[in-house]
């Protein structure tokens, strides 16, 4: 088997005076398109920002593409290839899509030229070609989701966190953004997404992570831990499990 | 090598000084607290107040302790005009806008003050001001004794407003969430100019305690900007306990420091306070951590 | 490249018309005029590319200025070096204290009110201690004497310190132009934009933020030793005075924050202002100051933008408590986001 792209080890980080995440261990490999998924308040997000190196862990490790990178600067794991997007979107608000997108672009482009260049191109990737020269502040929540993949896109990472790159768009709207999604993971970008939208979970992840309350409770193919009962009683309470099984029964 | 009879008066002009810096700080910190905003025009405010008390001794004989009640709701009401006319106008969602406004209107205040009052430096005479009293080996001026137990009992009274009252529970409510207050009825704007009201109201008060033991120029805000703002984030931000203690540590600080490297070299000691408390302990003694 | 383009043809034409209108133009009082208005300028050049472009709002930038003026002042009065040579002297002064102060602030994650503050703590330390000590003349302050020749970097007319002046102008031009164009500058405005994003970009927001302080500073400074040599005299209130700190970010914010042209126009404007309250005044003590401040009061309520910034189409964004996302969403065609 080879080495994990990514790898977190009994992860543990305390925020706020929780241990928001509690013991937390995946492996995640290349090339895959995976999710994390669970209830609000689960700690999925903080997990990122341990992985990302935005909070630094209490305690556990985080290898990425063999190496420790435990606690390192988000600036220095995104040159050595791990992008992150944040759930609040974060554009920046007075600059244009193309200059937005072109920061990522810098990362590996130092002319500012090609850069722009590039942006251009990514942003035909995500369907933003038609908004490059608008304020980012101008955008709607589902075209500021775009950006904030496009964005990170730029930056050619190998490992792609994204957090939540579906919440807030509509039906119509989120069917657009999956095959967005797949084709990054076909392009051979590893992707570990947090989302809500079951409907994107069961279509475009080969495997799934489910965190409740700092821990993970499953993990596995879509299919089968949807059909788990801890993630159940997760979701919808203590004794749902039972009561739909029963349900099913009858 | 200096002896007790020289360091205790020195600690207790201190303490007399820091108690009227606490009140200052007080102002500062509910304004803060409730607005979240670094009022730059606290010091100027101070000054104006100041030159109020001493237009009401001089125009008008008014004792400075007299015109308390005078003092205190003038400010109130400038302070909530200007609030609710200026500065909230002005902010536009960021917090580098307010800055830049208060920050402008101490530049109107002070040079306001320079054209009317040019830039002589002015102190009132009263029956009182040369009075001094014996405590221990120090001989304390009698204002600055009156200033000590002013000043607490303004803070006192603060506290028992923000504390124990509908208003004060307002405040505070609007101070840990706006959007939650708005929704249970509360007018937020009001609050905030109310707040900003009774921050300037302080100031009405410690210039009235201020000024028989002390002076006026058009300068002196800005003196106390600093000094304020060292109270404020030593306290720790929007901690009232902390301004009083803040206030009171400053006051002898500074005190200690005249007298042992002189008046302008003293003033350096505060600041350094400031730029450490800021650098290694942004929550300060008693705040939360930032 | 067309935007770099049309920066650099608008730097050399505006280059070409102040050194035509300095040739030009006879009277000393018009000469004057260009001077200080050039001199406004440099300084909300300076405040510019640390708070437009990198968003750090200093609020003592006299630090830099007063640094530069007086190492300019003491190299020539105590060591005896030539003025031309005290020159990259004084401003690299004023850089290595924009370093220092910068690595500091920054160090420890100072940024917005904080860091205002403690640029305004650290110009009052440099004020006090320039009072105070004896190498810097102390509270009289200290005299060039007057020696009027051109590799004294002393002229009799203002026309030689307009030239002076234009070469840093133009160089701050220049450097601004190269923040709207590079990679450097497309990191500093992220993170001035928002640093957390930037971060996760790969930008490191301390290294970014640190050089455009040292550069801040040593524009600074520059006007700092431009004063000295135009006046031969400094002071520690008018080197580290809150008037000088004023002057500095009223230009940039008057004109437009962020922008090439923003300190040139503003500080154009407030020059002018200026003057027509000189004359309609006299010299009232204060009066300048007071309309100074209203005007910044008045700026932020009314132009946030500036004077650039009228010109722009961008809608000024509110950010909301929720994270961005507008409250009102425009109307939307089908499948256009």
């Amino acid at each position: 088997m080879t080495e994990p792209l990514l790898h977190v080890d009994k992860l543990s980080i305390t925020f706020g005076g929780l241990k928001a995440v509690d013991g937390v261990s995946l492996s995640l490999q290349r090339g895959t398109l995976a999710a994390l998924i669970g209830p609000n308040g689960a700690g999925k997000t903080t997990l990122f920002a341990g992985v990302s190196g935005f909070l630094r862990p209490g305690s556990g490790r985080v290898v990425f593409n063999g190496h420790d990178i435990t606690g390192r600067a988000p600036h220095l794991n995104a040159r050595a290839g791990m992008t992150r997007t944040f759930q609040i979107v974060q554009p920046f608000a007075a600059q244009t899509v193309r200059e937005n997108i072109a920061v990522g672009a810098h990362l590996h482009i130092a002319g500012r030229a090609a850069a722009l260049r590039e942006a251009e191109l990514v942003a035909e990737r995500v369907g933003l070609a038609a908004q490059l020269d608008k304020p980012a502040s101008d955008l709607t929540v589902a075209g500021r989701k775009r950006l904030e993949l496009a964005r990170a896109l730029a930056t050619r990472p190998q490992l792609l966190l994204l957090d939540e790159v579906l919440a807030g768009l509509n039906p119509h709207e989120i069917s657009e953004m999956i095959p967005v999604v797949r084709g990054l993971a076909a392009s051979g970008v590893t992707v570990l997404m947090i989302e809500h939208v079951m409907q994107a979970v069961m279509n475009l992840a080969q495997h799934v992570w489910v965190l409740a309350q700092g821990r993970l409770i499953a993990e596995g193919a879509p299919t089968d831990v949807t059909r788990n009962a801890a993630v159940i009683e997760a979701y919808l309470g203590h004794g749902a499990a039972e009561r739909l099984r029963k349900g099913a029964l009858r | 090598m200096f002896d007790f009879s020289i360091l205790f008066p020195s600690l207790l002009n201190g303490l007399t000084t820091g108690a009227v810096y606490a009140l200052v700080a007080l102002g500062l910190t509910l304004i803060y607290g409730v607005l979240h905003i670094i009022n730059f025009a606290h010091g100027a405010a101070l000054m104006l107040a100041l030159y109020g008390v001493y237009v009401l001794r001089t125009r008008f004989g008014i004792d400075p302790y007299l015109a308390l009640p005078v003092m205190v709701a003038g400010m109130f009401v400038f302070g909530y005009a200007l609030q609710r006319v200026v500065i909230n106008r002005a902010s536009h969602g960021k917090d580098e806008n307010i800055l830049l406004v208060t920050l402008g209107l101490s530049i109107v205040m002070e040079n306001a003050a320079l054209l009317v009052f040019k830039s002589d430096t002015r102190s009132i005479e009263t029956p009182y001001t040369l009075t001094t009293v014996a405590i221990g080996p120090a001989m304390i001026a009698l204002p600055k004794i009156v200033a000590f137990f002013g000043s607490l009992v303004v803070a006192g009274v603060l506290l028992w407003v923000v504390q124990r009252t509908d208003l004060g529970r307002a405040i505070r409510a609007v101070a840990k969430e706006k959007q939650g207050a708005r929704l249970m009825g509360i007018d937020v704007a009001h609050v905030y100019a109310l707040s900003y009201g009774i921050g300037l109201a302080c100031l009405g008060a410690a210039a009235c305690f201020l000024l028989p033991a002390f002076y006026v120029n058009p300068q002196v805000g800005s003196g106390f900007v600093l000094v304020s703002f060292t109270i404020v984030v030593l306290g720790g931000m929007g901690s009232f306990a902390g301004a009083l203690l803040g206030g009171f540590l400053v006051g002898i600080v500074e005190s200690l420091g005249g007298l042992f490297l002189g008046d302008s070299l003293g003033q350096v000691g505060i600041y350094l306070i400031f730029i450490a408390v800021l650098l290694f302990r942004p929550q300060g003694l008693f705040g939360d951590r930032v | 490249m067309s935007g770099a383009r049309a920066d650099a043809l608008g730097i050399a034409a505006f280059v070409l018309v102040v050194a035509c209108a300095a040739f030009a133009l006879g009277s000393n009082v018009a000469l004057t005029f260009v001077m200080m208005a050039l001199y406004a300028t440099l300084m909300a050049q300076a405040w510019n590319l640390l708070g437009g472009f990198g968003g750090q709002f200093s609020f003592g930038h006299a630090l830099f200025f007063g640094t530069g003026a007086y190492v300019q002042a003491i190299a020539q009065v105590s060591g005896g070096i030539n003025a031309w040579a005290a020159l990259p002297l004084a401003v690299g002064a004023a850089g290595v204290v924009g370093l220092l102060i910068g690595a500091l602030a920054f160090r420890y994650g100072l940024k917005g009110s904080y860091f205002a503050l403690v640029t305004l703590a650290f110009a009052e330390v440099f004020r006090i201690l320039a009072l105070s000590l004896g190498f810097t003349g102390g509270g009289v302050g200290m005299m060039l004497p007057l020696r009027a020749s051109a590799t004294n970097l002393q002229f009799a007319s203002p026309r030689g310190y307009v030239l002076m002046l234009l070469g840093f102008v133009t160089l701050a031009l220049a450097v601004t132009a190269w923040l709207r164009h590079s990679r450097f500058g497309a990191s500093l405005q992220a993170v001035r934009d928002n640093e957390d994003a930037a971060r996760a970009l790969g930008i490191a927001p301390f290294r970014v933020k640190l050089i455009a302080t040292v550069l801040s500073g040593a524009f600074m400074g520059a006007a700092g030793a431009f004063y000295v040599q135009a006046f031969q005299y400094i002071d520690p209130a008018i080197a580290f005075g809150a008037t000088t700190s004023v002057e500095a970010l009223l230009g940039a914010i008057v004109g437009g924050m962020g922008t090439l042209w923003g300190p040139v126009l503003g500080a154009l404007a407030l020059h002018a202002l200026a003057e027509l309250t000189r004359n309609l005044f006299g010299a009232l003590p204060g009066i300048n100051m007071v309309i100074y401040g209203s005007v910044l009061v008045l700026i932020v309520m009314f132009m946030p933008r500036g004077i650039a910034g009228l010109g722009v189409a961008l809608r000024w964004t509110r950010r909301d408590c929720l994270g961005g996302a507008r409250e009102h969403d425009r109307e939307r065609t089908k499948g256009q986001p």
